[in-house]
């Protein structure tokens, strides 16, 4: 098949970016979207052109490392896969497609498609961990966790960090990258010394770099892990609860 | 004049309680003396991160880099199925001898005693960490971990959360380490890709970098440098490795004085996705632990093109099952890869271009019901359906084994220090542990064992002496002169100004390593490579084509590099393939097999590793040998039958 692609060029972070058309023949339905990329970028390399700058590194949808909005969406059309998952069979002859970097002033843009999500391991650098130093855990069996607990806590971390969330919503919020990874902590016995202090610092960290949820819920359509809103109230509660009762240091359940 | 020797410090006595005298003989540093150490550690997934964590809470002044824009996206994210421990939680039988033994016997008895033995005493520590730090392992209904088989074992000894483990255990090192930023004990720069070591009087000192978004080359200073920066699968183009695994670091490590050991013992995955076109970039792994519920089978008759629905029972070849009785569809890998490519070769190849064979489930669903079997491995289905548009719950999936895995690596010693003092391999990187063949979910165990356990214990001993010398100073010559050098290089790519792209030049080099030093070697094959990689090379050397400036992002720029490093590793893998007159593990000389076409080992002559030593741009690699000696495993032909 034959596509004509729109694509964000943009030089540099502070460069002006615009819109610049490619067509593309010779698509074979089974290349990955991220393959018919790659041939782009040959054929413009070899014509002494630059290519297009896009992250992507496993191609198997669990580095979290690429992203493009595709005709307005996040990790385009196909729910529950990240970008380097796509196939062509999604697209028909003729079609036009717009790609786009995310669209956040929480994530910068460096180059074309590229952007900056350094504030995603802020979040996780202000509190989301378990403390326990090398060497000084108990027995693996020590603590028994409940099978749904554990699967609960497995949903909540198979997030990859993507930041397709913060794409996808209107305010450009981190709600469910940060509820995710609050709810793969919080529900474990193993998290519950530091849940309080932790629900706080990453709530509050999170809010200096992105926007506020406002139940719009066009994060979970995008997640490519399909990742559920619940999880954003499950950290609201723990959040109020941290901020009502002062739970910060008391460090027990409930 | 050689610079080089093997001294592996490898302790001796009873086998169980060497790592015990070793740690009671290493030197110590206080902890307060601590702090005026600078560790700089490359590279941050499942070595690397949990290294500079595990150093940052012993208080070490830690500086960790990565050329991806998070810790978080190391390759080791996509490690899928599971780590093995010794913890014999399932009563069937395990210990730590029992793991080391499987992991030399699994090795082809190519790896070191010693540090096997170390690596199944602390997987059992792995794992209490790993839980601790909230690692979601999958359970049983009563709360305790569960466990699962690997290939090459007949114990369950693998812990897995779903088909994720490796992002899992690599988002809790990777935590931890974020936590040692936030206390400010570690700093972290993201984007940023070691392009070489600096050295003075023999002596690594510091790294050189580049800054991938802003070009600037800048130097760091530091008392020991940790190399945690994977495998070169890459090195065949198409692998199952990311797209931006390298083996730079390493690679510019060898070059200043680091010995390479065994770089031909490489391993190809038999559980992944067909190859598909010329325009593939990249191949995709189904977990081993597939192989715990699917039969592997061909077509008895070569040619059969009928769907596999209508190949009825007695029609079909179980070839594992037949061949390898006891261990059947979970025989170790490189044995099970061989026993595809056979099949294949054979003319039994199933699919469209008949380059595959089958991993059914059908008597999976039928034995435990379709829910079950999506319980387990749900995912990888999924993932595999998207891949192929075909449903593995009604049609048999297609697999065929592709480049996964180096055991090869960096030379180290017991203390995991390579030939340069100072300069430290972690991980994959390293060439220590699983012999000429990895088993499955030990690399998981490997990179953790390395950085949570050894490393901590064992860099004081470098460090202790050092105490009260400032690590060099930034404005040594050292680094003027090598910053210079990686900014000539830089220079030089932009100017070649040619007419392919590297993307193409790095395909063709993957053609040529895949089908002279894959899955099958001799002694034609190989002397055809060592000509053509070069001649390869230097039309890529004139003829390449690299856009864009160096003060910005530009990422044909860093592949270039990267690419040009392969071509000389693919060269030496080659040689070693070539000198290494036995077959052993993933390493398959056609001309050394039994009867029955399994790898046939000659102890006599090639019980060592091969470690070679860079001689310079125009002179070839010379081959140092570190003999293998064995007092606790007799050496056997391997037998999974």
């Amino acid at each position: 098949m034959k596509l004509t692609l729109k694509i964000w060029r943009q030089e540099g972070p502070r460069a002006e970016g615009r819109f610049e058309s490619y067509e593309v023949p010779n698509v074979n339905e089974e290349m990955s979207f991220l393959e018919m990329l790659d041939g782009l970028n040959e054929r413009l390399v070899e014509d002494g052109q630059e290519p297009i700058t896009f992250d992507s590194d496993c191609r198997e949808g669990i580095c979290g490392t690429c992203g493009i909005t595709i005709d307005g969406k996040p990790h385009g059309p196909w729910p529950g896969a990240a970008t380097c998952q796509l196939h062509m069979r999604a697209f028909s002859d003729g079609d036009v497609i717009t790609l786009e970097p995310w669209r956040a002033a929480g994530f910068p843009v460096m180059k074309d498609l590229m952007v900056d999500r350094t504030a995603f391991d802020t979040i996780v650098e202000a509190g989301g961990y378990i403390s326990v130093d090398t060497g000084a855990a108990p027995d693996a069996n020590e603590i028994p966790v409940p099978k749904p607990v554990a699967d609960a806590a497995m949903d909540a971390a198979a997030c990859i960090g993507c930041g397709a969330c913060v794409a996808a919503c209107p305010n450009s919020a981190a709600q469910l990258f940060t509820s995710a990874k609050l709810a793969h902590l919080n529900l474990l016995p193993q998290g519950q010394a530091e849940r309080f202090r932790r629900t706080e610092d990453m709530v509050e960290t999170m809010e200096t770099f992105f926007g506020s949820c406002t139940n719009y819920g066009f994060c979970q359509e995008a997640c490519p892990k399909e990742i559920p809103i619940d999880f954003i109230a499950l950290m609201n509660r723990d959040y109020l609860k941290a901020k009502l009762k002062n739970r910060k240091l008391a460090g027990r359940q409930g | 004049m050689s610079t080089v020797t093997l001294n592996a410090h490898a302790p001796t006595g009873p086998i169980a309680d060497r790592w015990d005298e070793h740690r009671f003989s290493v030197k110590l540093v206080n902890p307060n003396n601590r702090r005026k150490f600078t560790v700089l550690v490359v590279g941050t997934g499942l070595a690397g991160a949990a290294a500079a964590a595990s150093l940052a809470q012993l208080g070490y002044q830690v500086k960790v880099f990565t050329f991806h824009d998070s810790p978080r996206r190391a390759h080791s994210i996509a490690a899928q199925g599971g780590i093995n421990a010794a913890k014999n939680y399932k009563n069937d039988g395990d210990s730590i001898h029992r793991l080391f033994y499987d992991t030399i016997k699994g090795g082809d008895f190519r790896a070191r005693e010693s540090n096997v033995y170390r690596l199944a005493q602390v997987s059992v520590n792995i794992i209490d960490q790993c839980v601790a730090q909230g690692v979601p392992f999958a359970r049983e209904y009563g709360g305790l971990l569960d466990n699962r088989s690997f290939g090459g074992a007949q114990v369950s000894r693998t812990f897995y959360a779903r088909g994720q483990t490796g992002q899992q255990l690599l988002l809790g090192a990777y935590q931890a380490l974020m936590q040692q930023v936030g206390l400010g004990r570690v700093e972290m720069h993201t984007k940023t890709e070691m392009l070489d070591v600096v050295t003075k009087d023999g002596q690594a000192c510091g790294i050189v970098v580049r800054d991938l978004a802003t070009g600037e080359i800048t130097s760091f200073n530091g008392h020991a440098v940790l190399l945690c920066t994977g495998g070169y699968s890459n090195a065949f183009y198409l692998s199952t490795n990311a797209m931006n695994c390298n083996a730079t670091a390493a690679w510019r490590a060898h070059k200043r004085g680091a010995a390479f050991a065994n770089p031909c013992y490489t391993q190809i995955h038999p559980t992944c996705i067909p190859a598909n076109d010329e325009f593939q970039s990249k191949l995709t792994l189904m977990s081993e632990s597939l192989r715990n519920d699917g039969r592997i089978w061909v077509p008895k008759s070569p040619d059969d093109t009928r769907p596999p629905h209508q190949i009825p029972e007695d029609e079909r070849d179980y070839y594992l099952e037949r061949i390898y009785p006891s261990f059947g569809n979970l025989a170790p890998r490189d044995v099970s890869s061989r026993a595809a490519k056979r099949m294949v070769d054979a003319g039994h190849g199933i699919g469209p271009l008949q380059n595959g064979v089958y991993l059914d489930f059908a008597d999976a669903i039928g034995r435990l019901g379709e829910q079950v079997v999506k319980e387990r491995y749900g995912n990888l289905f999924d993932m595999y359906q998207r891949i192929t548009d075909e449903n593995p719950y009604q049609v048999p999936m297609r697999i065929y084994p592709a480049p996964h895995y180096t055991m090869g690596g960096l030379w180290v010693d017991y203390n995991l220090q390579t030939t340069v003092p100072g300069l430290y391999a972690l991980g994959e990187a390293n060439f220590s542990d699983h012999g000429a063949n990895r088993l499955g979910a030990s690399a998981l165990m490997q990179g953790l064992a390395d950085g949570y356990f050894v490393i901590p214990t064992t860099i004081s001993d470098g460090l202790a002496p050092l105490l009260g010398s400032p690590p060099v100073p930034l404005d040594d010559p050292v680094f003027a002169q090598t910053e210079q050098e990686v900014r000539d290089d830089i220079s030089r790519w932009l100017s070649v100004g040619g007419t392919r792209s590297v993307d193409h030049y790095h395909r063709e080099l993957g053609k040529i390593v895949w089908d002279y030093c894959g899955m099958g070697r001799n002694r034609t094959g190989l002397e055809k490579a060592l000509s053509e990689i070069p001649a390869l090379r230097a039309e890529f050397e004139t003829n390449v084509r690299v856009t864009g400036r160096a003060d910005e992002v530009n990422q044909n720029l860093e592949k270039v590099q990267r690419v040009a490093d392969f071509f000389e590793l693919g060269e030496l893998m080659c040689r070693d393939a070539l000198h290494r007159e036995e077959s052993c593990g993933g390493h398959f000389r056609e001309e050394y097999q039994t009867d029955e076409g399994e790898a046939q080992r000659n102890d006599e002559d090639f019980c060592y590793v091969g470690a070679w030593e860079w001689k310079g741009p125009d002179t070839p690699q010379a081959l140092h040998r570190e003999p293998l000696e064995f007092e606790y495993v007799q050496l056997t032909q391997r037998s999974y039958k």
